[in-house]
């Protein structure tokens, strides 16, 4: 079964317009010997059998959690608004608005998107989003590596372990010379990152909030980076924003991380979307597309995507990136998600995330043999040592109901006993006192 | 209409966290806030949800309008995919979860997903295995370009150029310029194939690949691909497919069983999940057994007990393309789709689509130029140079479309034809509807003759008229700065 709406007689009239006999002769270029080997696809299924199959393969998926685990992507409440929006068909069945007479809503809400990933970044140009905060990152830095025609990339440890991951596998047949520096004592190292700052450096990584929610003020690391010519970027955690010291404020020149927390679902890795924020000296060399206002014959304000001799479909191989999607779809959610929170909505959210963060240390750090460690200030996600291997108290904790951290082991040598702990506006006070009283129980 | 901004009100809420049950903690240092607080608008809930209603009102979509967008695929997205993905034990799956001790037992349904869906498109396609990581068609062009480079690395050679076609997606060049090749192009010749000689002369032992689609982007399957593959493959080139076009190829043509090597597939063009304004897309990857062992990490496995795991032990893997196992709520509704349709179904979506293609294309080429008057498959390409020599271009065509309800065809694309105009109608589209399309098609064509400024006048009927997009270039007014709204 298909979604075909052709009557037999349909189909006669059409072959005849056509003045063939019958459907096949349309195939008659592919040769018989380029026919499938096979094609065992299995019979069509109504709507309810499939639904049925589905429905039965989510409910394998565990539900009932409470979830501790963060590293990079959170479990946020997401107001009804945002999927009433998002589900209209008007939409999520558009295309790229490649014609903007009819695309206006779509326009402008990317132009909406744009402005708000401005205010928070504090950055002066968006574009309409990337793939991921991953992507976006590697995006940032071959900007850099483009604009300042250097190769060398002074990487912090303290940005997510899956984002450095990412920018080694793209870069592997590309000439990019990478130096990682450890973190000490949760925050990036100044001495370290100094000592390997030249005039060869593209640009310096940061993360802040980095992996282990470490908050930071990098302001003197990128003032540093600005001496020797390099570019300063930031991976950010958006929600953190509400409070915390924009990549703007701090000098940054290119802001990139993972949107997912701005009201979209967790979906076991994806769509997510990513974010990029740049000053306006680099808005030509940035990736991906961008929506502007203009006027239009009547003078009246209207909206196209612009600045496109920077992409693919023009230049093609010698273009910016080879992007040639957004993710419009997640940033139209991320846009209404922080438009029915506003200026102090966003504010509230990031209080809250911080301030139950700070309760959780101060229950689990009752837990005897539990360890915050407290070298550095965190937003809302933070690292315990435990005094065993945190694998399998994770591994305990989930029979009692708990995602109850990420073991950092997993990422970082010789972490084995650590555990980073996330948690958000949707912990209650009950939930993180359980956390600490499964978690007492279980050592 | 307004900007969302404009519309903001002080002291207006839409949304509130109340009181946060944990109390005050000591705040954080001065030093680590932000100084100036972000200007964002401050409205009713109502206001939020009237403003992006109304801005959805002024948007085409396939559920509102015909969308013959050429080599987009814009067909018909079944609703109840979206029901499925929004299943509470899928979208609120964290993806780190299986990564836990434990944890992988907790999330058996999304890995039997994504384990499954690669099964499907094995058999759809041919090719032996697939990674469901990239997350777009040309995202799937960069990884399928890294697992190229990965191949003959592994073989100890260092090859510099990729061939494209004059033809091509202009993703395939810049994906392979990103992953580090050359791009040699090679023209079309007169009778709208590849140019054998010329491609011939470039097969040496410095080219990597070869990147093509068949049927190509002038909707025409090339009788000579299995050749053109086999040249390849004798001086040690790869083949990849660009799977933007496999639609027509459903269950009547598989790019494994022609001998191509590598490809991707645009899930969301084939298998209908909605391409919200622009994206999220999904672009898997496929190989066959010639580069199974590059795929990215991780890949989702099937113990011996039925159960499924997530397995890192890749070697030679090229590493992580996405942070997770691709966009898995997308993978899902394209999971969803082909089991609805089934085999027979999937056979008959590519051959309605090629049925609409080809009875758009006999119907109006009398009145537009064919540059190439061949059985088309799931798309035609016309040129408006008839109607150009009166003023009347691909553009104003468009334009003029747009007054009569309909999203115009894909304009100036493929680069090789001048004043193009790439017609897709899909598989979903009835033929009233595509009726209704020729006879405007028609009108033009005879508007074109009689009266061109009819035509270069539209749109006339919508929100906005022709934008000065010279301006917005030149002068980029890329987003709204707050003036007088939000004073410090």
């Amino acid at each position: 079964m298909s979604y075909i709406p052709h009557t037999p007689e349909d189909i006669r009239q059409m072959l005849s317009a056509i003045g063939v006999k019958s459907i096949a002769e349309l195939f008659k270029d592919i040769p018989a010997s380029l026919r499938p080997k096979s094609f065992a696809i299995p019979a069509s299924k109504s709507e309810f059998e499939v639904t049925q199959i589905l429905r039965k393969l989510s409910v394998k998926n565990a539900t009932g959690l409470v979830n501790f685990v963060g590293a990079g992507f959170y479990d946020h409440f997401i107001p009804a608004g945002v999927d009433a929006i998002a589900s209209r068909a008007e939409f999520y069945t558009a295309y790229t608005p490649y014609q903007p007479e009819c695309s206006q809503g779509w326009l402008q809400a990317i132009y909406e998107y744009q402005s708000i990933i401005c205010q928070l970044t504090g950055l002066d140009v968006s574009n309409a989003s990337l793939y991921d905060g991953g992507t976006a990152l590697f995006e940032a830095m071959m900007m850099a590596i483009r604009q300042t025609g250097r190769n060398k990339i002074i990487l912090d440890s303290g940005v997510n372990l899956i984002y450095r991951t990412m920018l080694y596998t793209y870069t592997l047949n590309l000439s990019v010379e990478f130096v990682e520096i450890p973190v000490a004592h949760g925050q990036s190292s100044r001495e370290e990152l100094f000592k390997h700052l030249d005039d060869k450096t593209a640009a310096v990584i940061l993360q802040n909030p980095n992996f282990f929610g470490a908050v930071d003020d990098h302001s003197d690391i990128v003032d540093e980076a600005h001496k020797f010519g390099a570019l300063a970027i930031a991976s950010v955690y958006p929600v953190s924003l509400g409070i915390l010291k924009t990549p703007g404020e701090m000098g940054f020149d290119i802001a990139t991380g993972e949107g997912q927390s701005l009201g979209i679902p967790l979906s076991f890795g994806g769509p997510y979307l990513g974010f990029m924020a740049v000053k306006n000296e680099l808005v030509r060399q940035m990736p991906g597309r961008i929506v502007g206002a203009t006027v239009d014959s009547d003078g009246k304000r209207g909206f196209v995507l612009t600045l496109q001799t920077r992409e693919q479909h023009i230049r093609r191989q010698k273009a910016t990136s080879n992007i040639c999607s957004n993710e419009a779809l997640c940033a139209l959610r991320a846009a209404v998600f922080i438009s029915l929170l506003g200026r102090e909505g966003l504010k509230e959210l990031a209080e809250h995330n911080y301030q139950k963060a700070e309760f959780a240390k101060e229950e689990l750090s009752r837990v005897k043999g539990v360890t915050v460690k407290r070298s550095s200030p965190t937003f809302n996600e933070f690292t315990v040592l435990l005094p065993r291997g945190a694998d399998e108290v994770v591994q305990r904790m989930i029979e009692k109901g708990f995602a109850c951290g990420f073991p950092l082991g997993r990422f970082y040598k010789g972490m084995d006993n650590y555990l980073l702990i996330a948690v958000t506006e949707k912990r209650t006070k009950e939930e993180i006192a359980r956390l600490a009283d499964s978690l007492e129980a279980v050592l | 209409m307004k900007l969302i901004f404009e519309k903001h009100k002080e002291g207006r809420r839409g949304f509130s966290y109340g009181e946060c049950d944990v109390g005050k903690a000591k705040p954080l240092a001065e030093k680590y806030c932000r100084k100036s607080q972000a200007h964002l608008a401050s409205l009713s809930e109502l206001d939020v949800i009237r403003h992006y209603t109304n801005l959805s009102l002024l948007n085409y979509s396939v559920d509102t309008n015909f969308y013959p967008l050429g080599s987009c695929t814009m067909k018909y997205n079944p609703k109840f995919c979206e029901q499925v993905a929004s299943l509470e034990g899928f979208s609120q799956l964290h993806p780190l979860l299986p990564q836990l001790s434990g944890g992988g037992m907790l999330a058996q349904g999304s890995l039997e997903v994504l384990y499954e869906s690669e099964k499907l498109l094995c058999e759809i396609t041919g090719m032996s295995a697939f990674t469901m990581q990239p997350m777009a068609g040309a995202h799937g062009e960069l990884t399928g370009a890294m697992l190229i480079a990965a191949y003959h690395k592994n073989k100890g050679s260092r090859r510099k150029y990729v061939i494209v076609p004059d033809s091509s997606h202009g993703t395939n060049p810049s994906s392979a310029a990103i992953a580090g090749y050359e791009v040699i192009v090679i023209p079309t010749g007169t009778d709208g194939y590849m140019d054998l000689v010329e491609y011939k002369k470039h097969l040496t032992e410095e080219a990597a690949a070869v990147m093509l689609t068949c049927p190509d982007t002038l909707g025409i399957f090339n009788p000579r691909i299995k050749e053109i593959a086999d040249l390849a493959h004798a001086c040690g080139a790869l083949m990849y497919y660009d799977g933007a076009n496999l639609n027509a190829m459903l269950g009547k043509c598989r790019p494994g069983d022609i001998g191509f090597d590598v490809m991707h597939i645009n899930l969301h063009k084939t298998f209908a999940t909605p391409h919200g304004g622009g994206g999220p897309g999904a672009g898997p990857v496929g190989v066959n057994e010639k580069l199974v062992e590059f795929l990215p990490i991780s890949r989702v496995i099937r113990r011996a007990d039925g159960t499924f795991a997530l397995d890192y032990h890749q070697p030679k893997s090229i590493g992580y393309i996405a942070p997770f196992y691709g966009n898995f709520g997308v993978i899902l509704k394209a999971y969803a789709y082909m089991l609805r349709l089934g085999r027979e179904g999937l056979i008959k979506a590519a051959e309605i689509a090629v049925l609409n293609a080809n009875y758009c294309q006999a119907k109006l080429k009398k009145y537009y130029d064919l540059p190439f008057d061949k059985t088309c498959m799931h798309e035609c390409v016309f040129s408006a140079i008839r109607q150009a020599k009166n003023g009347v271009h691909a553009l104003d065509i468009a334009k003029y479309l747009i007054d009569q309800g309909f999203h115009p065809p894909t304009i100036y694309f493929p680069l090789i034809v001048k004043e193009a105009l790439m017609i897709e109608p899909t598989e979903t589209e009835s033929k009233e509807t595509i009726d209704a399309f020729i006879e405007v098609m028609i009108e033009i064509a005879r508007l074109a003759e009689k009266d061109p400024s009819a035509v270069t006048a539209a749109p006339l009927k919508m929100p906005i008229k022709r934008l000065d997009e010279v301006r917005a270039a030149r002068q980029p007014d890329l987003n709204w700065k707050p003036r007088t709204l939000f004073p410090d």
